[in-house]
């Protein structure tokens, strides 16, 4: 496996202008011609099917959901970055490039961030025409806010439910073109496989999620846009069904999967309640701003918090961090929660909590100040927890709740397969090692509207029309397979429920592979995940049959597949000996716990190969060192 | 914590043309920090144990924001708390020893697919009817060279708020859509960008609405009283005020 990432040459700020003079262009009469898949209908996969479909491109857009609306892009609050320098603070598309190559701590590529940061003002204009209702000033014109330490204010929103608000500009127009013809749409169809014929992809098997039925669809190319794995973890603040499936059976077929190991962290979040939970809720980090965090000096102290005297609270953060105190980083703020409760000294019934206390900032500015502040965030907590901040502290836990790691792709965003792209969440590209707030919704639409309608064609109009259809006898064979696979999940019939393996391995893996990670326990976690998988397919009791609606078996088959991932998870955190953004090894920081990164030998992206499954992973790294010609590198510190 | 005693009845029909019925279960370990649908899950956990089908059933973010969960519990779109999707309820809105029924959003235009899980397609169709503003990607102008007056942005987002869950069809006793097709014509047709489509889009999104099937709004407001997002049904009575406009003028 070769990787060639196909940056072009020039100056950084002339790369993308000069590659789009240089792709190659299908004509109107090819593009009818050809047929293009797209698996995922959140930002990247809704903008991306839309945006084909209008170039004349025969589009198919699958998604798991009844409605192409339900994609996960929808839950996201906060805003979505753009250097429109509206607020004239001195932004520009230098500095959002600049910010978000720094904030993934140099483990993204110049150029694709460049791109990602020059084509941010475009989505804005796109989404405002859409009908998008961003937050507008008192003139009518738009509104901004800063975002996660940002020096300018570059972040559109829309209330907090900037997320759901462009999704639905991406979904309305994608279903303009169902209705016109353009776009067949599949809802609750899934993705099982992608049929690749001598190395290039030719196409999907999906099942019906109904009817149980397998079905081939040839095309021209195929696009994954469907998302992050952060589910592997069991609990994340993921959508239930966001899973791997798609991403990975494209890697057992040969598309590299690149920095599995960078998974972001959110530090507030509502804590584990027990057992049966389900997933977990974020609340936003403003809440840092006014809340201090503390846990009792003394384990086991488990008297009401209002009752523990202020000499036996233990205010961590301000101790260990003098100068930014409650407000340091997010992955800080996560790593010591993590510490403090390993030591036993978490809180709340399951002992994995840290509080997040209102009283003094309530003291100082009054109940009606911190209720225009935070009023909603504290409605939510109250509704879930049950109790209410204003009178007892907030419980708060870090929880998983996006994956920078993805499928390798090209500058064009193509994967190490020839035909398959992927998009959004779904690749690793723009981020790093670690994702600013405010950049997924901007990369998920950069990609599907103003990048693939480009260097797709690039890649069609060198391959021409496919003369491949569904009777070849690929198709045949790759469908068998996926449906042996059905049969053999059906047919363990043992004793523990999917539910029961997926809880247990999300434990190994949030235990070993999570906040912080060191060698032995990563070893450790590498055994006990091989362990877990040969009993998972031993002794999986997964309920009903294939041929009908049957939720069990869906999470059956993403379950399997998430058991493969963390093993390669693992290696990958395992092989980065520094630490860099969210991966923290702690053979590799300093006395005070601070990340000490190692340019010299790790200024790469992992992208690894599979080889085969057999009891283990067999797996093989290959390096894309990446070159930083425009910005140096510097090493973060948060003193 | 204290443990629950709930009592359930829940509809089970293995298909859409197989004739469905209530199901009696007895949940011992329920406690109040459980949301609606984790209460569910452990019941699952508990039938898949025992070898019994568990009962199928919609979600996907449990967070309030994607729309798919849509049970009717105790006769009610998303249950008894209000301005609450089913997903966001937890147990402590019940006592011990409660009988909780729980359905599909039922509707003539909604069949039963499995158990409490109902087909909504429809909703997609007449979002594909008009429920858009017609622009090419790359074809649109700086975005502040669109200002939009405050009280019309503010307007258009209470609307735009809808997550398309369909419980406005459950309650409604007519199994109108009008609820949610009036709030996407309100989004739209209030800003500047959506006024050149304003009449195609109301005459679109009304017809395909009663051609699938949902019934006709007759003002009993129930639809208003579910609606996990307070979507106001002030909308309706545009809707159609803006429809005989467009069928006249056109």
């Amino acid at each position: 496996m070769k990787l060639d990432a196909k940056i072009p040459s020039g100056p950084l700020e002339e790369k993308w202008s000069k590659h789009l003079n240089d792709v190659k262009l299908v004509s109107p009469n090819n593009k009818r011609k050809m047929h293009v898949i797209v698996v995922g209908t959140g930002l990247a996969g809704a903008s991306a099917s839309a945006s084909l479909a209008e170039l004349g491109y025969k589009v198919s857009t699958f998604c798991i959901q009844d409605s192409g609306r339900r994609a996960h892009s929808i839950a996201a609050q906060g805003g979505i970055n753009a250097a429109k320098n509206y607020q004239n603070d001195g932004d520009s598309v230098y500095r959002l490039f600049y910010d978000t190559i720094k904030g993934g701590d140099y483990r993204s590529r110049e150029a694709n961030v460049y791109r990602l940061a020059h084509l941010s003002n475009n989505i804005i204009d796109q989404a405002v025409s859409q009908g998008v209702p961003f937050a507008r000033e008192y003139g009518g014109y738009l509104a901004n806010r800063s975002f996660g330490g940002a020096q300018v204010s570059r972040t559109f929103y829309a209330r907090g439910q900037t997320g759901q608000q462009l999704l639905m500009g991406a979904y309305q127009s994608m279903m303009k073109m169902v209705n016109e013809g353009k776009i067949n749409y599949y809802t609750r169809h899934e993705m099982m496989d992608v049929v690749v014929i001598d190395g290039v992809a030719r196409g999907i098997i999906t099942r019906d999620l109904v009817t149980g039925e397998l079905t081939r669809h040839s095309a021209d190319a195929v696009i994954l846009a469907t998302g992050g794995y952060g589910n592997v973890f069991y609990l994340s603040t993921n959508a239930k069904n966001s899973n791997v499936t798609a991403t990975w059976r494209a890697h057992k077929r040969g598309a590299a999967f690149a920095n599995p190991s960078f998974v972001q962290v959110h530090p507030t979040c509502i804590p584990v309640s027990g057992d049966y939970q389900s997933k977990l809720t974020l609340m936003s980090e403003s809440l840092r701003n006014d809340g201090r965090v503390w846990v009792p000096r003394k384990a086991g102290d488990d008297r009401p918090p209002n009752q523990i005297p202020e000499e036996e609270r233990y205010y961590y953060l301000e101790e260990r961090y003098p100068s930014f105190g409650n407000l340091v980083p997010r992955d800080v703020a996560s790593r010591n929660a993590k510490q403090v409760t390993d030591e036993g000294l978490g809180v709340g019934e399951t002992g994995l909590a840290v509080y997040l206390d209102f009283r003094d900032a309530i003291a100082r500015d009054g109940k009606d100040v911190i209720s225009a502040k935070y009023g909603n965030l504290f409605d939510m907590y109250e509704n879930i927890s049950g109790e209410n901040p204003y009178e007892v502290p907030m419980r708060i836990y870090p929880a998983v709740h996006y994956t920078m790691g993805g499928l390798w792709v090209d500058y064009n965003l193509m994967t190490t397969v020839p035909g398959l792209f992927a998009l959004g969440e779904a690749n690793f590209s723009d981020h790093g090692a670690n994702r600013l707030g405010a950049s997924a919704l901007m990369q998920g639409l950069a990609d599907g509207y103003f990048v693939i309608p480009f260097t797709i064609g690039d890649y069609l109009a060198d391959a021409g029309v496919s003369t491949i259809d569904t009777s070849h006898e690929a198709f045949a064979s790759v469908e068998k397979e996926v449906q042996e696979r059905i049969d053999k999940i059906l047919n363990v019939k043992g004793d523990r429920t999917v539910i029961d393996f997926h809880r247990t391995l999300g434990r190994i893996v949030w235990d070993n592979i999570g906040i912080t990670r060191n060698e032995k326990d990563l070893k450790k976690a590498i055994t006990e995940i091989q362990a877990l998988r040969e009993e998972f397919w031993q002794n999986v009791k997964v309920p009903g049959k294939a041929t009908n609606y049957n939720k069990y078996l869906e999470f059956a088959h993403r379950v399997a597949d998430f058991f493969e991932l963390a093993e390669l998870m693992a290696y990958d955190a395992l092989d980065r000996g520094e630490s860099c953004g969210c991966h923290l090894r702690e053979e590799f920081q300093t006395p005070e716990g601070e990340a000490i990164r190692n340019d010299k030998d790790y200024a790469y992206v992992s992208a690894w190969e599979f080889k085969d499954l057999n009891g283990k992973l067999e797996t093989e790294l290959h390096k894309e060192t990446l070159e930083f010609e425009f910005v140096e590198m510097k090493q973060r510190s948060y003193k | 914590m204290s443990q629950m005693t709930i009592h359930l009845k829940i509809w089970r029909q293995a298909g859409p043309d197989v004739k469905g019925a209530f199901e009696n279960h007895t949940l011992d370990t329920v406690n109040e920090h459980m949301s609606f649908l984790e209460m569910l899950d452990v019941l699952n956990e508990e039938l898949v144990v025992a070898g019994k089908e568990p009962f199928e059933f919609d979600y996907d973010c449990r967070e309030g924001i994607c729309g798919s969960c849509n049970l009717v519990i105790n006769g009610r779109a998303h249950g008894p708390k209000r301005l609450t999707a089913a997903c966001q309820l937890h147990m402590r809105n019940f006592k011990d020893g409660d009988s909780i029924v729980i359905e599909p959003a039922r509707a003539a235009a909604f069949p039963v697919i499995k158990d409490l899980v109902v087909d909504r397609s429809a909703f997609d169709r007449i979002i594909a009817a008009g429920g858009y503003i017609t622009v090419r990607t790359g074809s649109a102008p700086e975005a502040n060279s669109i200002p939009v007056e405050l009280e019309d942005s503010t307007f258009s987002f209470d609307y735009a708020a809808c997550i398309g869950c369909g419980a406005c069809v459950a309650a409604c006793p007519n199994s109108s859509a009008s609820l949610f097709t009036a709030a996407k014509l309100s989004h739209l047709n209030r800003l500047p960008q959506g006024e050149p489509e304003r009449e195609k889009r109301v005459i679109a999104m009304v017809e395909q609405m009663e051609k699938e099937g949902f019934g006709d709004c007759s003002n009993f407001g129930e639809c208003e009283a579910v609606c996990p997002k307070g979507i106001s049904i002030a909308s309706i009575a545009e809707m159609r005020r803006n429809y005989v406009k467009a069928t006249i003028a056109g």
